[in-house]
């Protein structure tokens, strides 16, 4: 397996922690001057997310992940799997509901998702920064009232609910943030 | 630089300039020395030499020479080195006093930097705690006599899994690493002396044998950074051909390289070197504190990062 030295450690790395796959978040070198030179990193766990800090002797070896991230078109979920297709390749893979995670409210066919694969395995898949998304269900719209202020819930066609404006009307598509969860805009045809 | 110059002036402590290069370098292990090769007259093979660490060596000489107080702003050289506290290359200014102790040194330490610092950060007289007292204030556990189980555990049960290739039979990592992930940490602003080291860790300065012997070493932090390290000088060559020799053959149990000890050194003990206490500040971390800066490149003009 490959391994990286403490000496490669950046922001990015991929290496494996406890039996999980990582990314290193942030690398600091310490060291008293006359004593052992360590580097303490805060890493995020890519399976579940959770960002630990840990330490390791300078000049040590760690395990590399095999870990990927790509571009991949999001097709159908089939009530247990959400199935991914690689845009080039074609080759499809199946991604569990806990690699899907959040993401999936935001899920809609044929968007381009990241999928993070490690060892061939999809772990963690990030939605479009911004999705296009038809509304299904909200309170009949206030026509002429632009003000924006205040809102209402609006349920999308993916099931997630966003605060959109008043004017908002069912079957019409918006646009949202998928980091924030937030209404950016109406989409322009 | 100009106050320190200025104090020192009226002190009458001398300016000096000692070379960078030299055929010896430090043999501590957890110090790495550039090395380069010298090609010429007088040397076609090749000579090796080494980017000193401090200027220690030659200065410690100038002293047993003769030489009285002096002092340098130097640029020194440690391989391996770098990160938000640390600079490969990077500048101390040392400074040695012939007739003061460690805590005469330390006094004079208070009056350079309130100077230096004067209307950049208002600097009090550093409070002033033994090593010892530092680690059982902080961590219960006692340097001299807890092992390093116990240390270890002390890391577990607070900070998580202990790194990897931390063995049970050395103490020194493990207080280096509870130094740094939690007493450094914990410190407040303002200055704080740390006197009275493991005699595993005198480096260069004198044991004292009382009930327990202690390394008459000491260190300054400063907003809780690492700032100067000092000792009182240890002048006795026997004991300090034995701490060279005993470096190197940690080197080799390491899988480091070892590096030819300085002979002048030892022969300038063997001289005699006057009673004299000596400490070495970093000055871009001074100037970092100076300005309220988080990043030591951020306080020098040309970082590692643009040479």
């Amino acid at each position: 397996m490959a391994t990286y030295s403490t000496n490669e450690f950046k922001g990015g790395l991929k290496i494996m922690i406890d039996g999980d796959p990582c990314s290193i978040i942030e690398n600091e070198f310490v060291k008293p001057g006359k004593g052992q030179a360590f580097n303490r990193v805060r890493i995020r766990n890519l399976k579940t997310g959770r960002v630990i800090e840990r330490t390791f002797k300078s000049n040590e070896s760690v395990d590399a992940a095999d870990v990927l991230e790509t571009n991949m078109q999001y097709l159908y979920n089939d009530g247990e799997f959400w199935h991914f297709m690689h845009p080039e390749t074609y080759e499809q893979i199946a991604a569990s509901e806990a690699a899907v995670s959040d993401a999936k409210k935001w899920l809609k066919e044929q968007d381009t998702c990241t999928v993070t694969l490690w060892d061939g395995v999809p772990i963690s898949v990030t939605a479009p920064n911004f999705v296009f998304l038809t509304i299904t269900e909200t309170d009949p719209g206030v026509r002429g009232d632009t003000s924006g202020g205040g809102g209402k819930p609006a349920t999308l066609e993916t099931g997630a609910v966003v605060r959109v404006p008043l004017f908002i009307d069912v079957g019409e598509v918006v646009k949202v943030d998928t980091r924030t969860g937030e209404y950016v805009g109406r989409a322009r045809d | 630089m100009a106050r320190i110059r200025s104090f020192f002036l009226q002190r009458c402590v001398l300016e000096v300039d000692v070379p960078l290069l030299s055929r010896f370098a430090t043999t501590e292990p957890a110090i790495e020395s550039f090395r380069c090769t010298y090609r010429g007259p007088g040397s076609a093979a090749g000579m090796p030499l080494f980017l000193q660490s401090s200027p220690e060596f030659f200065m410690k000489r100038l002293l047993a020479a003769g030489s009285g107080s002096i002092y340098q702003l130097a640029h020194v050289f440690r391989n391996g080195e770098s990160g938000t506290r640390h600079n490969p290359e990077f500048m101390l200014l040392e400074w040695y006093r012939t007739g003061f102790d460690h805590w005469a040194l330390m006094d004079e330490m208070d009056a350079l930097l309130a100077t230096v610092l004067e209307g950049f950060l208002d600097y009090r007289p550093a409070r002033r705690i033994s090593y010892r007292q530092w680690f059982l204030d902080e961590t219960g556990l006692d340097p001299w006599n807890d092992d390093a189980r116990a240390f270890r555990s002390f890391y577990e049960n607070r900070l998580g899994p202990a790194p990897a290739g931390m063995g049970d039979d050395a103490i020194d990592p493990w207080l280096d690493l509870l130094l740094t992930h939690w007493l450094e940490p914990k410190l407040d602003a303002g200055a704080l002396f740390v006197h009275g080291y493991p005699p595993s860790q005198a480096a260069l300065a004198r044991v004292a044998n009382g009930d327990v012997a202690v390394a008459e070493r000491f260190e300054l932090f400063l907003n809780g950074i690492e700032l100067a390290n000092g000792f009182h000088e240890l002048d006795d060559v026997e004991e300090q051909r034995r701490r060279f020799v005993n470096d190197n053959r940690v080197r080799e149990q390491s899988g480091l390289e070892t590096v030819p000890y300085d002979v002048h050194l030892l022969a300038a003990l063997a001289h005699g070197l006057p009673e004299s206490a000596g400490v070495a500040l970093g000055f871009d971390r001074l100037v970092m504190l100076a300005a309220g800066l988080q990043d030591v490149a951020a306080a020098m003009p040309f970082s590692f990062a643009r040479v």
